[in-house]
């Protein structure tokens, strides 16, 4: 039965008389792709807008309202070969949205502003040096204070309104430095301009703020890259849950329409994305995305199942309920509100870095008016070269140093298939010295595999995958997906919880379990060798194969591993699954220390027992008990893969099937860090040449502004070796 | 000199009217996808709209 699908909760109806809605679509990546969609789009009737947006994947769609079903774009660009959903605009993307168009808007007043008032300076230089009379020099000056003093009360609001935050918390960050320069710089200007005085800094003032917010955006549009990437992994997922409307009709929806007592269906294969108790049928559930236990559990009325749960062999229906206390997500998640809570605020480097800077600078300005003074300079001339020297140590390179570096690795990850949560990641991953892996859809695939492939005749493992075909259940779906089978075989008979039967050129063929094939002793061969495996038989007439199906370590696991080791991180693995398992695995990978049957209390316990010993730990994990861990290491990845709230608390996230990503994550954050050192270092060796020429009192605007521009310039192009990772770990 | 009084005003008008032009393409979303603005100015064929002549219409694919 092929259900309803509804989109309508997706749907913005406009005053206009027109309905919109967002999807992101998979695939898109150049102009062919968008005008393709754009035009297969446009060409239903009554679609107004279809606008591709290739920076965030995403396609924007109006048409005249009621005119139209939702589900028909999604069917639509299928046909044109791109898999897309809807998706709910997460606030938090929203908010990054608007912040970044604010920075824009400051960036654009100030630059321009900045632009102009050095359009005035010019003639004001020149004619320092030439035959300018004073009274055209002031009109000059008071033009640009016209064009500063609001340009820069508006452009500077992001940087005046975080160091007021900051200062009525009793800290300092570096936007407070920023600050006390600006307005100090701009007060000193307008009253040397009322002296009739050589010298304004008008413009120097308007173009560090220029370069701070240039800093600053960079910044925020990675974080909101991130964001958009990692909001379009979540709605192509495309969870639904098939809900009950009334007695027995079903419709599919969109989880966000889902709500507590409402009672959907669950088939077999199908991954639920609820939670919720079982009232209705009985099934083998997979939990080891919840528990990392791989082993199937047996479900029936009572049994309560999370999202994350595979329904292997029967039909179900849940009741939909949230998570009350008791259970084991009412648990989690308030091991993982304590994790949160306990966190140390990690000191990023910048902050380190404005820590040092704001004292230094504001102390070499208080002696340099103190020096001038005790050797005889008047208040006015002692006052106004102190102001010189903390324009001059612009923290603008500074400002830069570490956005310009953190934007550039993270798109160089995002090549590799890393996403950022947050920007700080990227030094506490540099750190790491300890790797603690969970095993279940972490070092394994999340996806089931056939281990004994090389046994079995390949006309015979061809018949039984285009037979699997026809079977929902997931093991099944293995022997199919290993097979590499695409036709289906044609009069296929499901027998509920024993397997598929048919008929092939006379002779008959079976699949499924054991018993249903007259298979037991190969069967019981099998698990001998292999307890984990699950295992599903074929019979073709007389002759009888056996598939061992099991979770399959990430091909390159052991590579990644080994090399990890190399660079002197030492690596151990915990997981919630039974002892033989983890056993198995940590043999194959060579992985000499290793836990099983871990429950979440516990992965946080040996976390907090490894930090206690003085190690940096990165915690790698994908499963709903993986959650609290990942919030008490000191940096944590998660697989795409993963259950919602592992991926909501990673810093990272790696695409793929793969174990590679997260060792050239580990690269590009060393690298990283070694470059925002060198940046720092670039800022502070530009300020030791400054500095003094500005305590000599020779700092005029025309220094000022050469020297700020210079000392950017140097640290961007610096920034920009960032794309590259290192040789020392892949 | 007294050229000043008419050029400075006309100097800090160009200067806004840069300033608003960016301001209201801000606005506008014309930074909202800057890569796709890339590809669009180098797209060899004219971008799809609903009001293009019915010769180059695709074919209807209305579901029955």
């Amino acid at each position: 039965m092929q259900a309803a699908r509804d989109f309508s909760h997706y749907v913005r109806h406009l005053d206009s008389g027109l309905s919109h809605i967002d999807l992101a679509v998979e695939g898109v990546s150049c102009a062919g792709c968008m005008s393709k969609i754009e035009r297969g789009l446009s060409a239903l009737p009554d679609v107004t807008l279809a606008r591709v947006n290739l920076t965030d994947r995403r396609v924007a769609l109006e048409w005249k309202q009621g005119t139209l079903d939702p589900a028909r774009f999604i069917d639509r660009l299928a046909e044109l070969g791109y898999k897309a959903y809807p998706f709910e605009p997460v606030r938090a993307e929203a908010d990054e949205t608007a912040q970044a168009s604010f920075l824009l808007r400051c960036l654009g007043v100030a630059a321009f502003a900045a632009m102009n008032v050095m359009m005035l300076s010019i003639p004001v230089w020149s004619g320092n040096v030439g035959d300018m009379i004073p009274e055209q020099r002031d009109f000059f000056h008071w033009l640009s204070a016209l064009i500063a003093l609001p340009a820069a009360a508006y452009s500077g609001q992001p940087f005046f309104k975080s160091a007021w935050r900051a200062l009525r918390a009793r800290a300092t960050n570096m936007d407070v430095p920023i600050s006390i320069g600006i307005v100090l710089a701009l007060g000193m200007s307008v009253a040397e301009t009322i002296n009739h005085a050589e010298h304004a800094y008008f413009d120097a003032a308007l173009m560090l703020l220029a370069f701070l917010l240039a800093g600053r955006y960079l910044d925020q549009s990675m974080r909101r890259k991130t964001r958009a990437v990692a909001g379009n992994l979540a709605a192509l997922k495309g969870e639904t849950a098939t809900k009950f409307i009334g007695g027995d009709e079903i419709s599919v929806v969109p989880i966000a329409a889902i709500a507590a007592g409402d009672i959907v269906l669950l088939r077999p294969g199908e991954r639920c994305s609820v939670d919720g108790a079982v009232i209705e049928g009985h099934s083998k559930i997979d939990q080891s995305l919840i528990t990392g236990e791989t082993l199937p559990a047996k479900a029936g009325p009572g049994t309560l199942v999370y999202a994350g749960t595979l329904n292997l062999s029967g039909t179900l229906r849940v009741l939909v309920s949230s998570a009350s206390e008791g259970t084991l997500l009412a648990e989690i998640s308030r091991l993982l509100d304590n994790a949160v809570q306990a966190r140390s605020r990690y000191v990023q480097l910048a902050d380190r870095a404005s820590r040092l800077y704001a004292p230094v600078v504001h102390a070499a300005a208080l002696l340099t008016m103190l020096g001038w003074a005790a050797a005889g300079a008047s208040w006015h001339d002692a006052i106004v070269t102190a102001i010189a020297v903390l324009i001059i140590t612009c923290p603008c390179a500074l400002g830069l140093a570490i956005p310009a570096v953190q934007t550039v690795v993270a798109g160089a990850m995002f090549r590799t298939g890393v996403l950022l949560n947050s920007g700080d990641a990227i030094e506490r991953l540099a750190e790491i010295d300890r790797v603690v892996f969970d095993k279940t859809g972490t070092l394994t695939l999340p996806e089931l595999d056939v281990t004994n492939a090389a046994d079995i005749p390949s006309d015979m493992f061809e018949l039984a995958g285009r037979l699997a075909l026809a079977s929902h259940h997931p093991v099944a779906a293995a022997v199919a997906r290993a097979s590499g089978a695409k036709t289906p075989l044609a009069d296929i008979e499901e027998i509920a919880g024993e397997g598929v039967k048919g008929v092939v050129d006379g002779i008959e063929v079976r699949l499924g379990r054991p018993s249903f094939c007259d298979a037991d002793q190969i069967a019981q061969h099998i698990l001998g060798s292999d307890p984990e495996a699950s295992v599903v038989a074929f019979r073709h007439g007389e002759t009888r194969h056996v598939f061992a199906v099991r979770q399959r370590l990430r091909a390159d696991a052991a590579g990644a591993i080994a090399t990890l080791r190399k660079a002197g991180i030492e690596v151990e693995i915990l997981s919630g699954d039974r002892e033989e398992a983890v056993r198995h695995a940590a043999e194959t990978l060579g992985v000499r220390e290793w836990r099983a049957g871990v429950t979440p209390a516990d992965k946080i316990a040996r976390i907090e027992n490894l930090k206690r010993q003085g190690f940096k730990v990165l915690m790698a994990g994908d499963g709903m008990n993986d959650a609290p861990a990942l919030a008490a290491a000191h940096v944590s990845m998660s697989p795409v893969s993963a259950t919602h709230l592992s991926q909501a608390t990673a810093d990272l996230v790696f695409l793929g099937d793969r174990l590679a990503p997260v060792v050239t994550a580990i690269g590009f954050a060393r690298k990283a860090l070694r470059l925002m050192r060198q940046n720092l270092w670039l800022a502070a060796g530009y300020n030791l040449l400054a500095v003094p020429l500005a305590i000599a009192g020779l700092a005029t605007p025309l220094v000022a502004a050469a020297a700020m521009s210079g000392s950017s310039l140097l640290v961007i192009l610096n920034a920009l070796r960032a794309h590259r990772g290192t040789r020392e770990l892949g | 000199m007294e050229v000043l009084v008419f050029l400075v005003p006309l100097a800090l008008a160009l200067g806004g009217l840069g300033l608003i032009g960016f301001l209201w393409s801000l606005k506008n979303g014309q930074y909202d996808d800057l890569e796709g603005a890339g590809w669009r100015a180098i797209a060899d064929d004219e971008p799809a709209s609903s009001n293009s002549p019915p010769g180059r219409l695709e074919p209807d694919i209305r579901t029955p």
